[in-house]
C-alpha cells in the first residue's frame, strides 16, 4: 500500500502548506516518478537535492541557476507588500540562495475574469519595479484569463535565471557549521495571518518581503568558501528549512531559542494563535550555514550591510548514533531540550 | 470554515500589551531562574524519592496545557532520573465519547446545523477511517451542515440570524461549562438552538485516575490552572486528605511548572503532603462563585462516560429538568448513553485511554506517528492541540531529544 492510499484520499491544504505533507507529495508522487538520471543535468543539481534553485553546469564558466514558483496570497495587498513584490522577491531570493547572481526572469500570469484592472496594474508594476531595482531583466512570459469562479483572483508563476561561479549547495553543510539568520524570524507569515484575520491594523506586524541582493551578493563575493548552505525560510519557516538541512546532510542541528530574533509583536501574535513563530514564513530573510571559523566575522559583516539583527542561532553536529541523523533540537528559553519537528498538518493559511 | 465575527474582538481584547509580555518573559520564561530551580530539583530528588519510598517520583501534569508546557519547553530533559512527569486526563476533546460525535454527524446530514468548537470539528467518532464518515469535518465535506465557532455566543448570534434548527456541541471541563451555562440561565438562547451537553468534571476523573495507578502510584499532582480559576484550589483538597498526594495548582509558564515540581519534592522530603496554590495570580481558594452558581442553576451532576474509559461516577453535567427545552437530547429524542449500553469507543489499536490516564506514553502506541499523525489523526488524542499525542507529535516528546542532547554533550 502506498503512503497516500493509506493515509490520504484527497489533496488537502496541508499538502500545499510547505511542511511535511508537501515534502511527502513531492517525494512520493513527483521525484519517484522521474528516473534518477533525469533528476539533474550532468554534474549540476536538481530533484536530487531539491534546493532553492537547480543548477546546470556550464563547464569552466560555472553554472546556470534556474528556479520557478507560483505565487498566490490572500490578501493580494498586505502590510509591507503585495503579490507582485512577493513574486519578484521570491524568484530573486531563490537564485541568491544557491549562490547565483540573478540576471533574468519570466512570468506567467493567470487572472480571473472580472479582476479589477487597476489592481492588476498595481501588482504587475510592483513585480517589474522589484526586478528593475535589482537589475534583473524580464525576458518573456504568458498571460491568461480564466472564467469567473474558476480561479480565485490571480496567480503569478515566476521563473528566474541566474549565474553562479561557485554555487552554494546545502549538501555541503558540515558538522561544526554555525546557523545564522539575517534578521527577525516569522514576519511575513505573521503579517499575512494578521491580515487574514482582519486585525492587521492593530498588530503593527509588517511583512519582510524584499529581495536579498544587497546582502547576498557581497556575502557570496567575500565568503564564497565559508558559506556552506543558504536558504530563505518561506513556507514552513525556519523549522522546515533546518529540518530539511539536517535530513539532507544526515546531521543534527541544535538551535538556541534564546538567540533567535523574533519581534515581540510577532511572538505575541503567534502565541495567541498557538502557532510556533519558527514555522512562520519569511520572504526577506536568509538562513546560512557558515564555517565556524568565519561565523562571527560573517555576522559582523552582515550587520555592517544593514542587517543589524543578524545572529548565530545554532550549530550543526555530527550524530553520535545514526538514528539521530536528520533531527533538529531546540534548547528552549527555559533551558530544556526538545525536538523541533517540521511543521505538519497545521491550519496555517496560504501565505505565498 | 465559518469565520466567526467575534474573533477580531476576542483577539483584540485579549492582546497583552508588550510590557506584560516582557514581564512574563523576563520572570516566567527565564533561563537563569530555570537553571536555579532545576539545580534545587536535582538536589532534592534523591532524598525525596527515598522518603517517599520509591525509586522514581511519578508526578502527573493533569492538564493538556501543562503537558504542552512540559514538552514545548523541554522540561523533561531537565529532570533528574528520580523524577518522572506523566500527562493526565486534562484534554476535553480527547475524552468526549464517540457516541456524541456520531449523533451529531447524523443530525448534520438530516438538515440540523451543528455548531462546534474547532478542536472537536476533526474529532473522530466511531466510523471506520476511509469507509464511513468519522468526524464533523468529513460530514461537512459530505454535505452536512456544520459550522465552526469560537464560542457559544457566536453560535447564538448565528442561530438567531439564520433561524435554522441547530445544535451546539457543548464539550469541555469546568472552564468552558460556564460559557454554556451563562446564556442558558440568562435566557438568551434562541428557540431554534439546542445544546448537546457533554461537559465533564475534572476532580472526579482525577480521583478515578489515582485508582488506575495502584501498582506504581502517583506521587505528585500538578493540578489544572485554568479549571482551578473556576472550581477554586479547594477542589483538589481530596488529593491530599484522602490520598496523601502532594498537590500544586500551577500556572502554564515553564517556571510555574518547575516551581510546582520543586514544591512536590520538598513536601516529600518533609513528609508532609499539602495543597499549594502556585498560580495565585489567577486562582483563589474558593474559585469563581458566580460561574459555579450559573452551572449549578441549570445543570446537575451525573455519572458520565469518558472516551475509552467508560462511566465515571459524578463526572458529568446534564441539564436539569426545567431546562429540558434547550436540551438537544430531549428535543431530538436522542437516547442518553447508559453504563449498560456504553461500548468501548476507541478505534482498534488506539491506546488513547491509557495515554489519557497516564498509564501509557504516546510513544508506547504502535500507531503513533505511523498511521496516526497530526495531519492524519486516527485516535482522539492526536486531534486536539491539548492531546498528549498531538503535543508529543508536534514537539518531539518521548525521550529522543534527551537522548540526542546527552550524546552530543549539550545538557
Amino acid at each position: 500500500m502506498t503512503w497516500y492510499t493509506r493515509l490520504w484520499r484527497y489533496i488537502t491544504l496541508a499538502h500545499g502548506a510547505g511542511g511535511k505533507e508537501t515534502e511527502e507529495i513531492v517525494e512520493n508522487l513527483i521525484v519517484q516518478r522521474v528516473p534518477p538520471n533525469l533528476w539533474k543535468v550532468g554534474e549540476g543539481s536538481g530533484l536530487d537535492s531539491l534546493d532553492d534553485a537547480a543548477l546546470i553546469p556550464l563547464g569552466d564558466e560555472g553554472y546556470v541557476a534556474v528556479t520557478v514558483d507560483s505565487y498566490t496570497v490572500k490578501p493580494i495587498f498586505f502590510p509591507g507588500g503585495d503579490l507582485g513584490r512577493l513574486a519578484a522577491s521570491g524568484t530573486i531570493n531563490d537564485l541568491l540562495m544557491v549562490g547565483a547572481k540573478p540576471i533574468a526572469a519570466l512570468d506567467a500570469v493567470v487572472v480571473e475574469e472580472g479582476f479589477p484592472l487597476e489592481d492588476f496594474n498595481k501588482i504587475i508594476s510592483s513585480y517589474i519595479d522589484t526586478l528593475k531595482s535589482n537589475n534583473v531583466a524580464l525576458i518573456g512570459g504568458d498571460f491568461k484569463t480564466m472564467p469567473k469562479g474558476q480561479l480565485d483572483g490571480i496567480i503569478i508563476a515566476s521563473m528566474g535565471i541566474g549565474v553562479a561561479k561557485k554555487p552554494i549547495r546545502d549538501s555541503d553543510i558540515k558538522p561544526g557549521d554555525k546557523i545564522i539568520v539575517s534578521g527577525y524570524v516569522g514576519d511575513h507569515g505573521a503579517a499575512i495571518m494578521a491580515a487574514q484575520q482582519g486585525i492587521g491594523a492593530n498588530t503593527d506586524i509588517v511583512s519582510d518581503v524584499k529581495p536579498l541582493t544587497d546582502l547576498m551578493i557581497p556575502l557570496i563575493e567575500r565568503y564564497a568558501d565559508a558559506i556552506h548552505g543558504a536558504g530563505d525560510p518561506t513556507r514552513g519557516g525556519v523549522a522546515m528549512l533546518v529540518n530539511t538541512w539536517a535530513k539532507k546532510t544526515e546531521t543534527v542541528i541544535v538551535l538556541d531559542e534564546e538567540s533567535i530574533p523574533i519581534r515581540p509583536q510577532v511572538r505575541e501574535y503567534a502565541e495567541m494563535l498557538g502557532i510556533d513563530p519558527l514555522s512562520l514564513a519569511n520572504e526577506g530573510m536568509a538562513v546560512l550555514a557558515v564555517d565556524s571559523d568565519y561565523a562571527d566575522e560573517v555576522v559582523k559583516y552582515m550587520r555592517k550591510l544593514g542587517y543589524d539583527k543578524a545572529s548565530i542561532i545554532g550549530q550543526v553536529y555530527k550524530p553520535k548514533d545514526p538514528r539521530h541523523a536528520g533531527r533538529v533540537l531546540l534548547k528552549s528559553v527555559a533551558g530544556g531540550i526538545r525536538i523541533l519537528e517540521p511543521p505538519s498538518g497545521e491550519l496555517v493559511p496560504r501565505i505565498c | 470554515m465559518a469565520q466567526s465575527p467575534s474573533l477580531e474582538t476576542t483577539l483584540n481584547n485579549s492582546r497583552m500589551d508588550s510590557s506584560k509580555l516582557n514581564i512574563v518573559e523576563s520572570t516566567l520564561r527565564n533561563r537563569e531562574l530555570s537553571i536555579k530551580i532545576t539545580d534545587k530539583i536535582r538536589k532534592l530528588a534523591p532524598l525525596a524519592a527515598k522518603r517517599a519510598g520509591v525509586d522514581i517520583i511519578k508526578i502527573m501534569d493533569f492538564c493538556g496545557t501543562h503537558e504542552w508546557t512540559v514538552t514545548h519547553y523541554g522540561l523533561r530533559s531537565l529532570m533528574p532520573p528520580e523524577v518522572e512527569l506523566v500527562a493526565g486526563p486534562g484534554c476535553p476533546v480527547c475524552i468526549t465519547p464517540a457516541y456524541y460525535v456520531d449523533v451529531l454527524i447524523k443530525l448534520s446530514l438530516e438538515g440540523v446545523r451543528v455548531y462546534t468548537y474547532g478542536d472537536a470539528y476533526r474529532l473522530p467518532g466511531s466510523g471506520k477511517r476511509g469507509k464511513e464518515l468519522r468526524s464533523l469535518e468529513e460530514a461537512r465535506a459530505a454535505g452536512g451542515d456544520v459550522a465552526v465557532v469560537y464560542s457559544f455566543l457566536d453560535a447564538i448570534r448565528m442561530a438567531r440570524k439564520d433561524k435554522k434548527p441547530s445544535v451546539f456541541f457543548a464539550i469541555g471541563f469546568e472552564t468552558t461549562a460556564p460559557a454554556t451555562a451563562g446564556p442558558v440561565v440568562h435566557g438568551i438562547v434562541p428557540d431554534n438552538l439546542k445544546i448537546l451537553n457533554v461537559h465533564r468534571l475534572t476532580p472526579p476523573i482525577m480521583r478515578y485516575t489515582f485508582t488506575t495507578h495502584k501498582e506504581n502510584p502517583i506521587k505528585g499532582v500538578i493540578a489544572p490552572g485554568h479549571v482551578s480559576t473556576i472550581v477554586g484550589a479547594k477542589a483538589w483538597e481530596f488529593a491530599v486528605k484522602e490520598y496523601g498526594i502532594p498537590t500544586v495548582v500551577a500556572g502554564f509558564e515553564p517556571i510555574d511548572v518547575l516551581l510546582a515540581i520543586l514544591e512536590i519534592l520538598k513536601q516529600h522530603v518533609e513528609g508532609k503532603p499539602r495543597l499549594v496554590n502556585e498560580y495565585k495570580r489567577a486562582v483563589t481558594w474558593e474559585g469563581n462563585k458566580k460561574a459555579q452558581k450559573l452551572i449549578n442553576e441549570c445543570c446537575e451532576v451525573v455519572d458520565a462516560a469518558w472516551r475509552g474509559i467508560g462511566f465515571v461516577p459524578n463526572s458529568g453535567l446534564a441539564f436539569r429538568e426545567k431546562y429540558h427545552n434547550i436540551d438537544a437530547m430531549h428535543e431530538y429524542g436522542i437516547k442518553e448513553l447508559t453504563p449498560e449500553e456504553w461500548k468501548y469507543d476507541l478505534p482498534p489499536g488506539c491506546r488513547c485511554a491509557e495515554v489519557t490516564l497516564g498509564i501509557a506514553k504516546p510513544t508506547d502506541c504502535p500507531l503513533f506517528m505511523k498511521v496516526c499523525t497530526p495531519g492524519t489523526p486516527y485516535g482522539p488524542c492526536m486531534v486536539s492541540s491539548e492531546g498528549a499525542c498531538s503535543v508529543w507529535a508536534r514537539f518531539g516528546g518521548g525521550g529522543l531529544a534527551e537522548e540526542i542532547a546527552k550524546s552530543l554533550g549539550i545538557v
